[in-house]
């Protein structure tokens, strides 16, 4: 781009010059942006002698940098703003990675600046040289390389335009040593050319009444609601709706608090680690009013067999999801927050004075929900029930806390037995599933909402692949709590080590736990890291330690669970089979086939 | 299968071609031929792609490819509403008995000998993949040293143009 595209009439003479560098950290600043996590190295090392003068950006100094994007995304995912992460070039981009395909998968506004070698050494395998473009492609919503100072407001505007509208995700600024040095006049707002962008957020009006009438025909609907709902901040026009037609709501993984537990629609979370009567509701629906959620396999199970006898409704922002899995009768392009007051104006004058009957379709979810209630067994070796602990945790910190979980059984009991009744106050790493999410998202979310308590609800594999941020968080004074469910084990693996493969548990246990070499010993790790380290054995000592974390607020606390390795998830419904094959427990499947 | 031309009209940026050729090709899609170059706007390219799908993985990857920001719109052209031409290079080799047998059958299919040698003539053809594909059969008995292909060209028929709805915004 040139510099006369970027300088609207008369403005260029009256721009200041600056370097690159210097229009890096004014562009952050004039976005609104407030916090950035980062780390330098030779290739950024511009950008940060002015971050060093900047009052209005606070850059947390974290110890990875995959902290550092996933700290971006719990800031994201805690808020709804753009979450930003900076990284040096090479090695310190591609740590960048796994946090960058994380956002992809869960459509996380994030902004990840990279420094590059210079545009002279770049293609020549320099020192620390990465194509870091080219390598998150396919991970980035977009991606822009910057080779010349005038450039950089208008990349870093563009960037932050591109992460946070339509359907949100991580885009990645790639700027190279010497745009970051030359200088340039900077304009502001630059002008943000982008042709082929255009997010559609009006939906069809035919569409929305054709909707209106398939609910208000349907005998057995079900609202399946998607993180589509969190992103585009519907949860109150999702509530509406609901209310208006009166059918059940399952909330997905990535929707949890999209809709209040504690309302009686709710139905729970569907998909492999569904509650029965979530599973069953989609499996026997005759209408699924699908709400920012995309058919992902962990719900659907064998997708030819998910809710066979269901008509679709797809509302989506993004038009690829509608019809990627599923085709949709009424496929519906548009921003939920739009859409939703109008189809419930829709709905009230197609149903008018009259009301949905589906008393029977009740009936049936009714008796499911008092038959088979999300529920758990207690360990039969005397060791602590971890789900009883999460239940805990949940019960005494409430629904205005922040829960950010890592990946396996404790992000699914997490996901099952905290009570959640608002969006934004459920983080995880959902479709790429990425152990070690929860430490430094926690800490994202802490420095984006201070007031609120913040728990890392981790395992103590995932725990063991990020909690060097507990550093970060001490020194930064971001008082997080961890909850370690700590079961020896990598749990998740292990569980399926036990269904599938006849309890050979091949290389899964890592030593952490109860009657072990406790390596590492998690109470002296946060003990090294300034942290308040606790340990729980004894269910008598499990409130106690709950109330001193949510006490203790001049430093992160690490609570050490130690709990039964053979603690199993369920409901679990084997995968590629039929979501008909809801197990409740094992070897205990409800019997689906008493109805009709 | 099926075979579809896709016109796509993009941002003459790095990277552009890279990224639609990666769409293509993690999402498990076969290009048949590529065809790149400018139009007659500035900072603008075209790509012509032919895939081997069935209709409705093609629905889903002009979807996708519509979600590239440097892609401005995607066309599916119908052979039967649009000119589509290959371009060809063919090297064939020939004698003083084969030359004059080799040369009406350029004459015969309007193509044109653009380099003569003793022993060979470099042959240029433009024409839709059936003729193309007839003459390079013919061609075969004599020898085919080498062979340069372009990848398919389309364009709408008629009056409209795949930039002017762009514009008009």
């Amino acid at each position: 781009m040139s510099e006369d595209k970027l300088s609207p009439a008369g403005k260029k003479s009256s721009a200041p010059v600056m370097s690159g560098a210097e229009a890096v950290v004014r562009s952050l600043e004039l976005l609104g942006v407030t916090d950035v996590f980062g780390l330098p190295g030779g290739a950024i090392l511009p950008v940060y002698d002015p971050l060093m003068d900047s009052s209005k950006l606070r850059h947390i100094l974290v110890r990875h940098e995959q902290g550092a994007g996933h700290a971006a995304e719990g800031y994201a995912s805690a808020t709804g703003k753009v979450g930003v992460c900076i990284a040096t070039s090479g090695p310190g981009a591609t740590n960048l990675v796994t946090a960058i395909a994380d956002a992809y998968m869960d459509s996380v506004p994030m902004l990840a600046i990279t420094g590059q070698v210079f545009s002279h050494l770049m293609g020549t395998d320099a020192f620390q040289e990465a194509d870091i473009v080219g390598i998150t492609m396919p991970i980035t919503k977009h991606s822009i390389l910057v080779t010349d100072a005038a450039d950089v407001p208008g990349a870093l505007a563009a960037a932050y335009e591109i992460a946070s509208t339509g359907r949100p995700g991580p885009v990645l600024v790639d700027i190279t040593k010497d745009a970051q040095q030359n200088e340039a006049p900077f304009v502001w707002p630059p002008v943000i050319d982008l042709p082929g962008y255009r997010p559609v957020t009006k939906a069809h009006g035919k569409q929305i009444q054709a909707a209106a009438e398939l609910i208000a025909e349907s005998k057995k609907p079900v609202f399946y609601v998607g993180g589509g709902i969190v992103r585009g901040r519907a949860a109150a026009e999702l509530k509406t709706l609901v209310d208006k037609v009166g059918a059940p709501v399952v909330t997905t993984l990535m929707a949890r608090g999209a809709f209040p537990d504690s309302h009686p629609y709710n139905l729970g979370m569907p998909g492999m680690h569904g509650t029965v009567p979530a599973v069953l509701a989609l499996q026997e629906a005759d209408l699924l009013i699908t709400l920012g959620a995309r058919f992902d396999d962990r719900v659907t199970g064998k997708a030819a067999l998910f809710a066979p006898n269901a008509q679709v409704i797809h509302v989506d922002i993004d038009p690829a999801e509608i019809g990627k899995i599923r085709a949709a009768e009424v496929p519906i392009v548009g921003d939920l927050k739009d859409v939703l007051p109008e189809l419930t104006a829709a709905f009230a004058s197609e149903i008018g004075k009259k009301k949905l009957d589906i008393t029977a379709w009740w009936n049936r979810l009714n008796a499911l929900r008092e038959e088979y209630p999300l529920g758990y067994s207690e360990p039969t070796d005397g060791l602590l029930s971890p789900q009883a602990i999460i239940k805990r945790i949940g019960e005494l910190s409430g629904p205005e806390a922040i829960y950010a979980a890592g990946v396996g059984q404790h992000q699914m009991w997490a996901a099952q037995f905290i009570q959640y009744e608002r969006p934004n106050a459920w983080l995880n790493s959902g479709g790429a599933g990425t152990m070690g999410y929860s430490v430094p998202a926690a800490m994202g979310a802490k420095v984006a909402e201070p007031q609120r308590t913040v728990w890392a609800i981790d395992g103590d594999g995932c725990f063991q692949m990020t909690n060097q941020e507990l550093a970060t968080c001490t020194i930064n004074n971001i008082p997080i709590k961890v909850a370690i469910i700590n079961n020896s084990s990598l749990g998740m693996v292990r569980q399926w080590q036990t269904l599938f493969y006849s309890g050979r548990y091949s290389n899964t246990d890592l030593n952490t736990g109860h009657d072990t070499v406790r390596i590492p010993d998690f109470v002296k790790l946060a003990d090294a890291y300034g942290a308040l380290g606790i340990r729980v054995t004894r269910e008598d000592e499990i409130d106690a330690a709950i109330k001193l974390a949510l006490e203790t607020n001049d430093r992160p606390v690490v609570i050490d669970f130690v709990v039964s390795a053979d603690a199993m998830v369920w409901p679990m419904v084997p995968q590629g089979v039929s979501n008909s094959y809801v197990q409740y427990a094992r070897d205990h499947a409800p019997s689906w086939d008493e109805e009709e | 299968m099926s075979r579809h031309v896709l016109s796509l009209l993009v941002e003459d940026r790095p990277g552009t071609l890279t990224r639609v050729a990666g769409l293509f090709a993690r999402r498990g899609f076969n290009i048949e031929s590529l065809a790149v170059g400018h139009t007659e706007v500035d900072g603008l390219s075209r790509i012509t792609a032919v895939v081997d799908v069935e209709d409705l993985p093609l629905e889903q990857v002009t979807k996708q490819l519509n979600k590239l920001v440097n892609v401005i719109k995607v066309v599916e052209l119908d052979p039967s509403q649009s000119v589509q031409r290959d371009h060809l290079l063919i090297k064939v080799r020939v004698d003083r008995t084969t030359r004059s047998e080799v040369l009406e059958a350029v004459t015969l299919f309007r193509a044109s000998v653009v380099d003569v040698a003793p022993d060979s003539l470099v042959i240029e053809v433009t024409g839709d993949t059936g003729k193309t594909e007839a003459l390079i059969k013919l061609l075969e008995p004599y020898g085919i040293k080498e062979m340069a292909q372009s990848g398919l060209l389309a364009i709408g028929r008629g009056g409209k143009s795949i930039t002017e709805r762009v514009f008009k915004n």
